[in-house]
Order: C-alpha cells, then sequence, then structure tokens
C-alpha cells in the first residue's frame, strides 16, 4: 500500500508539473506574440545573454575542436590525413558539438541567472507589485528573456562553429604538421550549409529551453533565499536535461530523412 | 453595493491553515479605514485578496461596484488602473534606480515621457520626504525607512482612487511617521482618494482612521469611529490598543509553553 501511494504521489506531482510548466508556455507564448513589446529590455537581455555569453562559447568551443581533432587523429592510423581529421571535425563540430555544448553552457550561465532573479523578484514581491502597477510579468519579465535567448543562441552557435573549427585546424597545423592550405580546402569543400543550418535551428531550440526553464522555476519559486537557491538548481538541471532530449529528438528528425 | 470597497464572507486557506474565516468590511468612498490586528492574523492576505493576487475561497469582493473575485487580470484592469499599493517591504524593482520605480505606472501605459516622469517622481519623493539626490539611486542603496517611503511615493505617484498601505510606518522614526500620517491624510482629504491602512501603530490608528476595524481569527471581530475605538471596552479590542499580554487573545507562544509544562 505504501508502495502504491508513494508511486501514485509521484505521478499526480508529475503530471500537475508538467500542466503548469504547460500552462506556463503557452501564457509565455501568448505574451510574445502581443502587443506591447518592451524593447528596452529585450536590447538589455540581448547584451546578458548573448553578448556575455560569447566568452564562455568561444573557448568550450575551442577546446572541444582541437579534442576532437587529437581524437580523430590518433583513433587509428587510416583516419590521420587532413581530409578525415578536417571533415569529421567540421561535421561534428557544427552538427552536435557545437550548438549542444554552447547550449549547456549557456544554460549553466543563462538560465541559473535568470531563475535567481525571477525567484527573487518573486519572493520580495516584486512580480505581485508588477501586476499591481498593470504590468503584466510575463510580458515584463518572460518575453523579454525568451525572445532575447532564442534570437542569441543560433548567433553563439555559429560563433561556436567557427571557433570550434578553428581549435581542430591549430591542432591539426601545429601539432601534426597538417598543410594549412589543404585543411582549409578540405573543411570548406566537405562542409554543406545543411549541416551548419541544422544545427542553428537546434541553437534557436535551446535558447528557447533556457529561457523558458530558467523563468518558470524562478516565476514559481516560494519559500525565501532556499527557494531561490532550489529554483536556480532545477533550472539549470531542467534546461540541460530538455536540451539534451530534444537535441536527441531533433537529430532523429532532421537526419533520419 | 453602496461602498467602493465590500468584502462580503471572504475566506482563505493555505492549505491546512484556515487565515481567512468569513471577512466582512465595507469601505465608503472618500473612507480613510484602518485595519488593526495581531501579526499573522492574515492582514496582508486580505488586502491581497482584494488586489486579485490571492483568489479567496469563498465569499465576494467588490471594488467600485464591480464583483472581483475571480475576475481575470484583463476583465479587472480598469480596477488596476485606480488602486496604488504599499507592500509592506517596499516591493521595489531593485533593477530599476527610484525614478523609475516611483513613475513605473506612467512610464508603462506611456502617459509619460522621460521628463515628465522624473518630475512626478520630484514631487512624490519630496511628499514622503525624500530629496531628489535619490532619482538615480538603486534601492539597494537605500535603508529600510528610505525605501518604505520611496514605495509610498511610488504607491501616490499616480494619484489613484483607492491607495492601500501595508503597514506604511514600520520603520521610521517618530517625526517621519508623523509626515506619513499627514500624507495619508492629504491623500483622502485633498485627493478624495479611498484608502485601507494596515498598521500596528496606535497613534496612526488615531491620527488617520475614519473606521477602525480589528481583525482576529479570520474575523472582523469590532469595527468603528476613532471615538467609539478610544470608548469602547470590548475586552479585544482594548487588549490589542493597550498592548497587554493578558486577556481574551491567546498569545501563540504562550499557549504552548503552557501545554509543554502542562504535558511534563
Ligand atoms: N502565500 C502563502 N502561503 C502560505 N501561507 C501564507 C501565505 N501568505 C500568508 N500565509 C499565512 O497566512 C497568515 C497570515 O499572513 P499575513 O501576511 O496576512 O499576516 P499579517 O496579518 O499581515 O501579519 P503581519 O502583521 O506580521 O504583517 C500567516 O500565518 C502566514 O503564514
Ligand atoms: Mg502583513
Amino acid at each position: 500500500m505504501q508502495a502504491i501511494a508513494t508511486i501514485g504521489r509521484f505521478f499526480l506531482g508529475f503530471f500537475s508539473q508538467t500542466g503548469l510548466l504547460t500552462l506556463f508556455i503557452v501564457q509565455a507564448v501568448k505574451a510574445l506574440v502581443t502587443p506591447p513589446v518592451y524593447q528596452r529590455l529585450i536590447g538589455q537581455q540581448i547584451m546578458r545573454i548573448g553578448y556575455y555569453s560569447l566568452p564562455v562559447v568561444a573557448l568550450t568551443s575551442f577546446f572541444t575542436g582541437g579534442a576532437l581533432a587529437i581524437q580523430i587523429y590518433y583513433g587509428g592510423n587510416q583516419f590521420n590525413s587532413e581530409a578525415i581529421v578536417s571533415s569529421i571535425v567540421a561535421l561534428g563540430i557544427t552538427r552536435e558539438l557545437g550548438p549542444v555544448l554552447g547550449g549547456l553552457m549557456v544554460a549553466g550561465r543563462v538560465s541559473a541567472a535568470i531563475a535567481a532573479e525571477i525567484g527573487t523578484m518573486r519572493v520580495t514581491e516584486q512580480i505581485d507589485a508588477l501586476t499591481t502597477l498593470s504590468t503584466d510579468p510575463f510580458k515584463y519579465l518572460v518575453a523579454p528573456r525568451v525572445i532575447a535567448a532564442t534570437l542569441c543562441m543560433p548567433v553563439l552557435a555559429l560563433v561556436a562553429d567557427i571557433i570550434g573549427v578553428m581549435g581542430g585546424f591549430v591542432v591539426g597545423t601545429q601539432s601534426f604538421g597538417f598543410n594549412a592550405a589543404i585543411y582549409v580546402q578540405q573543411t570548406v569543400n566537405f562542409l554543406q550549409p545543411d549541416d551548419v543550418i541544422s544545427g542553428l535551428i537546434k541553437a534557436a531550440v535551446f535558447g528557447f529551453i533556457i529561457a523558458i526553464m530558467g523563468c518558470y522555476h524562478g516565476y514559481h519559486s516560494k519559500g525565501g533565499a532556499q527557494g531561490v537557491g532550489r529554483a536556480t538548481t532545477n533550472a539549470v538541471v531542467a534546461s540541460s536535461i530538455l536540451i539534451l532530449a530534444a537535441n536527441y529528438l531533433m537529430t532523429s528528425l532532421l537526419f533520419s530523412a | 453595493m453602496t461602498g467602493m470597497i465590500t468584502l462580503a464572507g471572504v475566506t482563505k486557506a493555505f492549505g491546512a491553515k484556515q487565515v481567512l474565516q468569513g471577512v466582512d468590511l465595507n469601505i465608503e468612498k472618500g473612507q480613510s479605514v484602518v485595519v488593526i490586528g495581531g501579526s499573522g492574523s492574515g492582514k496582508s492576505v486580505m488586502l491581497k485578496s482584494i488586489l486579485g493576487l490571492l483568489t479567496p475561497d469563498s465569499g465576494t469582493i467588490h471594488v467600485d461596484g464591480t464583483q472581483t473575485v475571480g475576475l481575470s487580470r484583463r476583465d479587472r484592469a480598469h480596477i488596476d488602473a485606480n488602486i496604488g499599493m504599499l507592500f509592506q517591504n517596499g516591493a521595489l524593482f531593485d533593477s530599476l534606480p527610484v525614478w523609475r520605480n516611483v513613475a513605473f505606472r506612467g512610464l508603462q501605459d506611456n502617459t509619460l515621457d522621460m521628463q515628465a516622469a522624473r518630475d512626478i517622481a520630484v514631487t512624490s519623493l519630496s511628499q514622503v520626504g525624500l530629496g531628489p539626490e535619490l532619482l538615480d539611486v538603486f534601492p539597494a542603496a537605500l535603508s529600510g525607512g528610505m525605501q518604505k517611503r520611496v514605495g509610498l511615493a511610488r504607491a501616490i505617484a499616480s494619484k489613484p482612487d483607492i491607495i492601500f498601505f501595508d503597514e506604511p510606518t514600520t520603520g521610521l522614526d517618530p517625526i517621519m511617521t508623523d509626515v506619513i500620517n499627514h500624507l495619508i491624510c492629504d491623500c483622502v482629504r485633498e485627493l478624495g482618494a479611498t484608502t485601507l491602512t494596515i498598521t500596528h501603530d496606535m497613534t496612526s490608528v488615531r491620527a488617520i482612521a475614519d473606521k477602525t476595524a480589528l481583525l482576529y481569527q479570520g474575523r472582523i471581530i469590532w469595527q468603528g469611529t476613532t471615538d467609539e475605538l478610544e470608548q469602547s471596552d470590548d475586552p479585544f479590542l482594548n487588549q490589542f490598543i493597550n498592548g497587554l499580554a493578558h486577556g481574551p487573545i491567546e498569545v501563540e507562544g504562550q499557549t504552548v509553553e503552557a501545554t509543554v509544562t502542562g504535558g511534563t
């Protein structure tokens, strides 16, 4: 009996969470497509979410591109040519590692920050104050963050692509003595626009997930500083897992055909 | 419905905890009503129910003739536009400087441009005894009492018809308390506003109340004018306004203590 009750409680909790989240997303999307649009706030968020994430994403991508090149080179003697290393690095970075690792880094940085900020506003009644001042928190707080993150992530992923490929190039030419011109030539020849574009589409979805998760956990946080801490952790964990799950789903949709 | 704000049979529970258990209260247009009651008795919950931030479990709340319980935010927008609220802890937006806080409503609905907003902020701040040098300061850099006064300035800046003050003078020195009491009176006398004030401070009650109501165990158990307040021999009221630990109102800590000693 005890076990059944526990399982029941788990599923009840799960479904009420899912319902709450669905409702939140519907409200957020509605706020995105109806006026007013707060351009000043969107601009602010683009700076905070996009611009300040550049160093993190660039560094992550550079080292990943480099490590990937090493793995492929030493993975087997038959692979250690400019052609193989450059093409696998380019493909791996643009299709998967650029957007996914970029997304995970931004999830850690941004969804935590969003959850902490909105969570603090919740527990200090600032969200109530917004409402009494005739301002919809979804339009004022959620929409600018969702718009900014969804717009910025593809740009960040593109930066990650370029710098990741550069990481592979640097390792290839410096450590393995590859010919620089041939390496670049191979990369350009091999890479298809679809490889890059699919990665950018994924990144936009990741951006949406990151902002929604941050806002959702912040918005529903309660119980003072501890509650805000919990919201922050949950936002990072949830957005990271959802990014990986969405990545799997989108990869199978985009590439199975 | 004759009153500006009328609560009838309002109940609200959080889980098993019954906070409001049938609140009835009528506030006439242009009246200044003060609600007193012990800490944790549900005064703030009552205010938030009127503001639609909490939904009562049952009962009705009429504001300016409209039944508001269960109304969506959009359906009560015309009511919200006429209400000013001072939250108990200020609830200032800490991402915005003081002037944007004070003129927030006007900036949001585009009725004020930047310069007009700053002018309004200067005027409202001076009404609460703060100078224009605070305009560009962020709330985190203000003392608790100053934050409360900026919150007050924000509540009155748009000259609303209805203003709620949740403990406006808590944490202020006696002189500032007097300034704020006068300000609340002016809002009622000069602007013709209807105000509902929550306070623990009996000097404030005497200074601003047209009518005082005592909230105890989820109900309004006494209400009357300030004269009636002084003359009343209601034991609950007397214990409260004279600040006595002993009387019909149970102080929670003491009952617990009694049970503990009784049990061992
Ligand atoms: N959001 C909430 N969730 C759960 N319980 C709540 C919530 N808000 C208030 N309560 C409970 O309702 C009761 C009344 O709270 P309220 O804030 O209205 O008290 P109050 O009369 O304003 O007290 P004070 O004078 O100290 O401000 C408290 O016991 C509080 O724990
Ligand atoms: Mg209170």
